[in-house]
């Protein structure tokens, strides 16, 4: 760019703070589990905090979830389903869910800053997108509830009956959305537990249960950490399970799930390539692989985190997208124009920081732009590693950070080999402006999810999932509600 | 692709994807511009503004009217700024420049057979020398969009290029009316072709027709100057016209060129905005900030 030296300097116009007032939400000091439509004080007493990642400021404390809690709220959903849930028409249990959607539309400030006060994701982004998504998911399963019988037609289906859920931290009321909305509608009930660092957009979900007037029990939150999910799914009176985090823990799960013949369904990690060919929209393509691997600040198991660009045009493409992570605005996550907000946890810098340390080692060239990072908090840059080889670890290994490897192909069957050549298989973008060749992609990639000429696009009609060791079972459409239905062998009628 | 050119090299021009690209300008306007930043807007949005009137109706004292409001935009606040320019027909131009001599503010005057550019090329050239003649500071010409969309790419950058060359010392502004080349990517083709053909400014819209200066427009136009600056090292700037007619959708456009182009670009050097009735609007805005309350358009002058 002629005007100015320094092609990364950062562009932008000066913007006063605008930042989201926090006078909406209402933190308690305390949190029990919510356990047959009340919160109860843990059976241990034990609590742990959780805490504001972009301040270190401490939030609340949470109960600590011990196997006896997890049997009460297990005990308290066997109940709801024997009771008042099971035996309720599918067209009322549609009711409730439709109300659950109509509430967090009303109450999506609130939602929305609680959830970027715990888990340090910008406003923007709870605003535009968690919170709308997650109303979205119970008005879509809403409407299937009455309508299971043409969701699989001639074919009696009927609920398991106890659903243990166990959702992570980077979209945590969304992914509790995803879980509870097909849940719900199929007839089941739940017992959820949120992720340790971020329980508090589920906690205020139980305050919208309540005032819904859900029946108690129907759905059960228990809060704790690692143990806490093990005793959900050591728990003998859950009926089906359903978990989405790390491939380390699905695999722990599957191992025990594999011992009582428990269905299951996995959302796992991912390592999606992201490929960008010489004929695509490039400003386009630009945006969409700042959006694949920078929103959420790359805290999403379906993020666009390797960049296949084709050879030809990989220097000015590389040299685009760093002018373009130059002006990310990284900061209060609070502030209506931030672009980047703070990361999860203290953990999970770690974690990156790590990576980022290992991609160096290892000889990848590490780009990062001018950024000032605030003194408290949890923070990392947006980071883009050039010069990456697929050997490298930093190419192989979820991160679930703001950091974007780039490597070049020359051919499309190269840019497939490449992109497929990962144990994982979730997602996977292509940027073309030619139709053939999208199609032609779209059969080669082993890849749950294909974006085309866009990136981290949701929608609930539509199943997302993982090949490989990204998991396995959809959510989402109504693939969404078969693994919350088996088949009823007493053959009498129409569905639940 | 590439498009004709002046001398130099070729100059290649990329397909747009429409919904990424209005996505894009969605997320850019929300934005959230508040106190200090509004007031550097609305600021900037007047120091950036060609007031405009280009009607048959035109009088000069209708011009004398408009170009005293371009001068001092506010009689009851010295410390607004003056716009731009004024925007007018060549027939108006001498009046204009009386109007606001010494002032600073700039005289333009659409030329060139506006605002459908259907004449023979000389008399296109003649339109033009004679607004220059007449002391325009800034032409505003439209592009040939008969002979670019029937692909004759080569007599659109030339009558482009003739216009260069009559304007002289004058400032040229290409006038692409986007909203009748059906596409982003045509529109995107056409920025190149003109900066390419020796454009000092590209400007989206006559104001004649209904679709204008929208956002994913302009920032489709922002992405092609950086482009075209990137391949040449030359520097073009951008003018929003038609239909921009509140504060909000100003700086809104002063969003997508800052984070776009970088804000070297937000000055009226690089950046304008066609408008008559958006100045008012702009006004009562800066009237808000300073009293707290809204006044009303009997409030400032309707000229």
């Amino acid at each position: 760019m002629a005007p100015t030296d320094n092609p990364h300097k950062p562009f932008g116009i000066d913007y006063a703070p605008a930042p989201e007032s926090t006078a909406v939400v209402n933190i308690a000091d305390t949190y029990g589990h919510f356990i047959n439509g009340d919160f109860v004080e843990p059976s241990s007493g034990a609590t742990f905090p959780t805490v504001n990642p972009a301040t270190e400021t401490h939030l609340a404390n949470i109960a600590d979830g011990s196997a006896e809690d997890v049997d009460r709220a297990v005990t308290a959903a066997r109940g709801a389903f024997e009771g008042p849930w099971g035996q309720m028409p599918g067209s009322e249990r549609g009711r409730y869910l439709f109300r659950i959607a109509r509430q967090l539309q009303e109450r999506s400030r609130e939602f929305a800053v609680l959830e970027t006060l715990d888990g340090g994701k910008p406003i923007r982004e709870s605003r535009d997108l968690d919170l709308p998504l997650s109303a979205a998911w119970f008005f879509y399963y809403a409407g299937w509830a009455d309508k299971l019988e043409y969701a699989f037609p001639n074919r009696a289906v009927a609920p398991h009956g106890v659903a243990g859920q166990i959702v992570p931290w980077n979209f945590p009321l969304m992914m509790a959305a995803w879980k509870l909305a097909p849940a719900l509608a199929a007839g089941n009930t739940v017992v959820l537990k949120p992720a340790e660092t971020t329980p508090l957009t589920a906690l205020l979900l139980a305050d919208v249960l309540q005032d819904i007037d859900l029946p108690p029990g129907v759905v059960n939150i228990v809060t704790g950490a690692g143990a806490t999910g093990a005793a959900i799914v050591d728990n003998r009176g859950i009926d089906k399970l359903a978990f989405t985090g790390s491939t380390e823990v699905g695999k722990a799960i599957q191992r025990v799930a594999s011992t009582r013949r428990i269905p299951l369904t996995l959302e796992l990690g991912g390592k999606a390539a992201h490929i960008v060919f010489e004929d695509s929209a490039v400003d386009q393509a630009v945006e969409g692989v700042v959006t694949g691997i920078y929103s959420n600040q790359g805290h999403v198991c379906c993020a666009g985190s390797r960049l296949l660009v084709e050879e030809s045009i990989a220097d000015s493409f590389v040299e685009r997208l760093r002018r373009r992570i130059s002006t990310l605005r990284l900061g209060d996550p609070l502030d209506k124009n931030t672009d980047v907000g703070a990361i999860n946890s203290a953990d999970q810098l770690q974690r990156i920081t790590d990576m980022v340390a290992t991609g160096v080692s290892e000889g990848a060239d590490l780009f990062q732009p001018e950024c000032d990072l605030p003194d408290k908090g949890y923070w990392f840059p947006p980071s883009v590693f050039t010069g990456v080889q697929q050997s490298h670890t930093v190419a192989r290994e979820e991160i679930l950070g703001p950091v974007l490897t780039v490597q070049t192909f020359r051919t499309a069957e190269e840019a497939v080999e490449k992109a497929n050549n990962t144990p994982y298989g979730l997602s996977a973008g292509i940027w073309t402006e030619k139709g053939s060749k999208i199609l032609w992609m779209t059969e080669k990639l082993r890849a749950g999810v294909v974006w085309a000429n866009t990136y981290n696009r949701f929608d609930p009609a539509s199943p997302f999932g993982g090949y490989k060791e990204s998991g396995f079972g959809r959510e989402g459409g109504m693939h969404g509600l078969a693994p919350y239905l088996h088949e009823r062998a007493d053959v009498t009628g129409g569905g639940a | 692709m590439f498009v004709p050119t002046t001398g130099g090299g070729p100059v290649s021009t990329t397909p747009v994807d429409a919904v990424s690209l209005e996505a894009r300008a969605a997320a850019l306007c929300t934005r959230s511009i508040k106190t200090t930043s509004k007031r550097a807007a609305l600021h900037t949005t007047i120091r950036c503004i060609d007031l405009t009137t280009l009607e048959g109706i035109d009088t000069p004292g209708k011009v004398a009217s408009l170009c005293r409001k371009a001068v001092r935009p506010d009689p009851a606040n010295p410390a607004i700024p003056s716009v731009a320019a004024v925007c007018v027909y060549p027939e108006m131009v001498e009046h204009a420049v009386a109007a606001v001599a010494g002032s600073g503010v700039a005289v333009a005057s659409v030329a060139g057979a506006f605002p459908a550019g259907m004449s023979a090329p000389a008399v296109r050239v003649a339109d033009i020398a004679d607004a220059v003649g007449r002391g325009a500071d800034e032409i505003d010409i439209v592009l040939n969009r008969s002979a670019f969309m029937s692909g004759d790419l080569g007599r659109a950058h030339d009558e482009i290029a003739a216009a260069r060359e009559a304007c002289g010392a004058a400032h040229l502004k290409v006038i692409l009316e986007t909203g009748e080349l059906g596409s982003y990517d045509q529109v995107r083709r056409a920025s190149m072709l003109a900066m390419a053909a020796g454009a000092d400014f590209i400007k989206t819209s006559t104001g004649k027709i209904p679709k204008a200066a929208t956002h994913p427009m302009v920032l489709n136009m922002a992405e092609a100057i950086r482009d075209y600056a990137d391949q040449t090292g030359v520097v073009v700037g951008l003018k929003g016209a038609g239909g921009i007619r509140t504060a909000k959708q100003a700086w809104h456009h002063l969003v997508i060129v800052g984070e776009t182009l970088g804000s070297e670009w937000l000055t009226p050097d690089l950046f304008r905005l066609g408008a008559s009735s958006l100045l008012n609007d702009v006004l009562m805005q800066i009237q808000k900030l300073d009293t707290g309350r809204y006044s009303g358009p009997d409030y400032v002058t309707v000229d």
